[in-house]
């Protein structure tokens, strides 16, 4: 019975962090934007755009490797539009994001119609030209040691590259943003871009940096959806995670581990609602699936109502830096 | 002269392009034609029409709600011989613009709309789907088999109502899990969280998985064939998909439904009224070719095609969760 609970733990928690990933990854991509004082509701576009160059580029060369260059590659082209029309162009941030968004939605599908002939979507991978689940060293042997066999061999072994990839970057760009020149210059750029300015530094070039970090994390969401977690593109298969993640870095009020734990949280209860499906809970009997399906939702709402408190954007955020102002 | 070519626009969007008279026409549910299972059934009896009569049908793929009233007007509008909407989600679009057509065919698959000038194709889901729950159970090694719908609605409760049924005929100590994938038709289009209620099933015991789903589907056999698990298709046969891990697809004639309503049409055979497929009717059925012989038994296949002579005997009764509201 305990052990029947502990496999059911080990599997509710490795689902929360495959789910997570994404999410994390599009998160800390809109933190390095937010950060520098770009508004970015096109993490969306960016992540449908990778996950459709990833699929597009897999099938044709047959190597995820070739295919997660090309996600990066052409998230991060729409990230440097974004930042033309924002940095130096001055436009409307939100406007020039969900520009993005839809430009994605159309493009992917229309290209996929033109060159692949399946509807939109890519044909599917074969194994090699995806990034399959690693089986880590000894976790086979250890497996059936109790509680930490198991915890390592369902939990930790077992994910695809990129999961581990993830959980790789989160201490890495905590420690870019928070210990180094740049990351120190980025939070700058973000509350007062005229200080930044007067000492002789360029916001446009800082912002145009945090713009590249932020279409490079945005491709690697969008590889793991198509050519990792999945095995090709499907259209609009990004079902809305580029804004959950957006919620997610708000309210992790704009810092790394607690935008990371938001995503986790969003996960976790997603994980959580497709066990609970039809499972009699005792004293309630069965939930109405409706009634689950709505708890993320519900968690979210009390939660930024009741716990978090007041989230404060970066100052200039969604603000163009105008030297004469 | 601006004004002018706006105006010539404008002008041409009112008319619409011109339609052959006399083309039947099409709108294809959320999904959309390539979802290698519904809308592609119905897309290749359309196809079949255009082979053999050489006449270009008109279509229109639904990408969300709002369109749907729309683009039944516009394609009644244009003088369609007949509109065929293929989703029960088109049911109140077809009452309303069949009101407003008296003089234009509408068929409607999967739901009823009582109207003179009306042809409801409906199916015996849960005889097909009693079938493949019988092969499941029987091809099952745990016990326990999975089934993962997609938008929670009584037409897919009936799927699965027949195919625990089944699985309960051939094995009556079966254990049946089952997981929606959401509540609003995107549940219909969401692979990614598809495979991931796979894996929630997997991970819970579950070795044969029935996806009522739509494109969802595909990502539930995707988890099926990298967890090496069994997976059982539905509307098209989708056997071709993973040979191997697919162990057989519940298979719903909406290529003959459409077919039928185009060429009835054309040859005015075309009558108003509700049309019922079930097993007797041949319009469900289960799937046996090249790519899963190797995985279903001659004694599989006996114990299958008996009891569905028993179900059109009337010998044995399945549930249908529809007829009871």
């Amino acid at each position: 019975m305990i052990d029947d609970a502990l496999a059911q733990a080990v599997s509710l928690l490795a689902s929360t962090v495959r789910l997570a990933v994404p999410l994390v990854l599009a998160s800390l991509a809109g933190l390095f934007a937010e950060r520098s004082g770009v508004v970015d509701i096109g993490l969306e576009g960016k992540m449908l755009s990778g996950a459709f160059a990833a699929a597009s580029v897999a099938h044709l060369s047959g190597s995820p490797w070739a295919g997660l260059a090309a996600a990066i590659a052409v998230s991060i082209a729409l990230a440097m539009v974004h930042a033309y029309a924002c940095i130096t162009q001055r436009g409307n941030q939100v406007v020039a994001g969900m520009a993005i968004n839809v430009l994605a939605v159309g493009l992917t599908v229309v290209l996929a119609y033109a060159w692949f002939n399946e509807g939109g979507n890519t044909p599917a991978l074969p194994d090699p030209a995806r990034f399959k689940a690693i089986v880590l060293p000894l976790a086979r042997a250890l497996a059936d040691v109790p509680v930490l066999g198991r915890v390592y061999a369902g939990l930790v072994s077992g994910h695809n590259v990129i999961v581990y990839m993830t959980v790789a970057l989160i201490p890495v760009v905590s420690f870019a943003v928070f210990r180094t020149r740049f990351g120190l210059r980025l939070r700058a750029v973000g509350e007062n871009p005229h200080a930044v300015d007067t000492a002789g530094i360029s916001v446009a070039a800082l912002r145009y940096r945090a713009m590249v970090a932020c279409g490079t994390l945005c491709g690697i969401a969008g590889a793991y959806l198509s050519i990792a977690q999945g095995a090709a593109f499907q259209r609009e298969m990004t079902a809305g995670r580029g804004f959950l993640a957006l919620a997610a870095l708000i309210f992790g009020k704009w810092m790394p581990v607690p935008a990371v734990l938001a995503c986790l949280l969003f996960a976790f209860a997603d994980a959580v609602q497709g066990r609970l499906q039809g499972v009699s809970l005792p004293g309630i009997g069965v939930v109405p699936v409706q009634a689950i399906q709505a708890l993320p939702y519900l968690l979210t709402v009390l939660l930024l109502a009741g716990f978090v408190g007041r989230a404060v954007a970066p100052k200039a955020s969604g603000i163009p830096y105008n030297k004469e102002k | 002269m601006k004004n002018v070519a706006l105006a010539a626009l404008f002008a041409a969007c009112l008319a619409g392009p011109a339609m052959a008279q006399n083309a039947p026409a099409v709108t294809f549910d959320v999904g959309g034609k390539f979802d290698r299972s519904f809308n592609q059934a119905a897309y290749d009896g359309a196809e079949k029409f255009k082979k053999e009569t050489g006449v270009q049908y008109a279509e229109f793929e639904v990408r969300n709600a709002a369109e749907r009233e729309q683009s039944i007007r516009n394609l009644a509008r244009r003088g369609a011989s007949v509109v065929v909407a293929v989703g029960f989600n088109n049911r109140s679009a077809v009452e309303t613009v069949a009101r407003e057509f008296p003089n234009v065919k509408f068929t409607i698959i999967d739901s009823v709309v009582e109207l003179p000038n009306v042809q409801s194709v409906v199916f015996r889901e849960h005889e097909g789907s009693f079938l493949v729950g019988m092969l499941a159970a029987m091809a099952s090694k745990s016990g326990k088999v999975g089934f993962v719908g997609g938008m929670d609605i009584p037409l897919i409760r009936k799927f699965y109502k027949g195919y625990e049924e089944g699985a309960k005929f051939a094995n009556p100590k079966a254990d049946v899990l089952m997981n929606m994938t959401g509540t609003t038709p995107a549940a219909f289009n969401d692979p990614t969280r598809g495979a991931e209620l796979a894996r929630g099933q997997f991970d819970r015991g579950v070795d044969v998985v029935y996806a009522a789903a739509g494109a969802t589907g595909l990502g539930v056999y995707q988890a099926a064939k990298d967890a090496h698990k069994l997976a059982i298709g539905v509307d098209s046969n989708q056997d071709h998909l993973h040979p191997g891990t697919m162990l057989s697809s519940m298979i719903k004639r909406v290529d003959v439904a459409v077919y039928n309503a185009m060429i009835g049409a054309r040859n005015g055979t075309w009558k108003a009224g509700v049309t019922v497929l079930g097993l007797k009717e041949e319009g469900v059925g289960w799937s046996l070719d090249e790519f899963n012989r190797k995985l279903v038994t001659p004694e599989m296949e006996k114990k299958v095609n008996e009891a569905r002579a028993a179900i059109i005997a009337g010998k044995i009764k399945v549930t249908d969760v529809t007829a009871a509201r």
